[in-house]
């Protein structure tokens, strides 16, 4: 596979996440207070991302590709690690997986005892609760294609790849109309947090000054370290866990 | 609160999250490379090495 490539399937994995996660809170909005003002709150969501996108898209590209890649290497790694800690800590069960069918229930819930309120013709809070539930997950998607398409020179097809996350997302949403369980996003978080962390590490060591050996083919060896490390570091999680699972039942 | 405070809010929780300690080695790591790599020695295992410190004393205090 080349650069490009792991550029698009990453903004696609991460994208796919995201949009797992929109879609368990707009069903829910939909369901609960009615599809138009859900699905108007998704177009006012798309329309906010995509100005941002077209603000800040042309004005990355003026940024010198030195400072621009140790910025973003920077935040990269702060955010991919993030999602790499947590993963991590899912896999090796020191925290609960992430349950879209809970999450459902819940928003669902929260949403049928809402009071109604009409504002400019939708139920408020089916609009906003789609509004803010697409823009949120949507603004991790504009990071991730901006940071990556600009500091690879390319945000076409960092969009690309987020792109088709979104239209499978939404397409095998319409046709099972219920949150995507199925899916396993903690197996694909965990992907993301591996591929963001790598992707930090290659672009704030050249941003910083550092040369990799063998140029843009050593980002695939950073992918297997990080990838290795990190399944270490589940293995080695998973067996302390076994010893205090082990320990607290001898203490029972 | 302040719609400043808010967004600068956002902004922290989004970026450096519930653990600023890493976010604050991923700097000390970026600069541990930029100063290695202006004494001409090779600098491309630095950041390697620091994601793995992060790694590990992020689980530790968790796991």
């Amino acid at each position: 596979m080349t650069t490009a490539g792991f550029l698009v399937l990453s903004a696609f994995l991460a994208s796919a996440v995201e949009g797992v996660e929109a879609l368990t809170i707009v069903l829910a909005s939909g369901v609960a207070r009615g599809w138009r003002s859900s699905l108007t709150g998704v177009g006012a969501a798309v329309v906010a991302l995509a100005v941002i996108v077209a603000a800040l898209g042309p004005a990355l590209t003026v940024v010198p590709i030195d400072a621009l890649r140790l910025v973003v290497g920077g935040l990269l790694l702060a955010f991919g690690l993030q999602w790499l800690r947590k993963a991590i800590l899912r896999a090796s069960g020191f925290k609960a997986l992430h349950d879209e069918d809970e999450l459902f229930a819940t928003e669902l819930a929260n949403a049928r005892t809402a009071e109604h309120v009409e504002r400019a013709g939708v139920d408020w809070y089916g609009f906003t609760l789609s509004f803010k539930g697409v823009l949120l997950e949507g603004l991790e998607v504009v990071f991730i294609v901006l940071t990556f398409g600009s500091t690879q020179g390319s945000i076409a097809l960092a969009a690309l790849g987020a792109g088709a996350a979104i239209v499978v997302v939404a397409g095998l949403g319409v046709l099972v109309k219920a949150p995507l369980a199925r899916v396993p996003e903690n197996t694909l978080k965990f992907a993301v947090g591996v591929m963001l962390t790598t992707f930090g590490i290659f672009w704030s060591t050249e941003g910083a000054g550092g040369s990799w050996p063998g140029s843009d083919a050593a980002l695939f060896v950073v992918l297997a370290f990080v990838a290795a490390t990190s399944f270490g570091a589940v293995a080695l999680l998973k067996r302390r866990k076994r010893m205090l699972l082990v320990t607290a039942g001898a203490g029972a | 609160m302040s719609y400043l405070m808010r967004f600068g809010r956002f902004w922290w929780d989004f970026v450096v999250g519930d653990d600023w300690r890493s976010a604050a080695l991923v700097v000390v790591g970026i600069g541990a490379t930029a100063a290695v790599a202006a004494s001409d020695i090779p600098a491309w295992w630095v950041m390697p090495l620091a994601v793995v410190v992060v790694l590990f004393v992020s689980l530790r205090r968790e796991a």
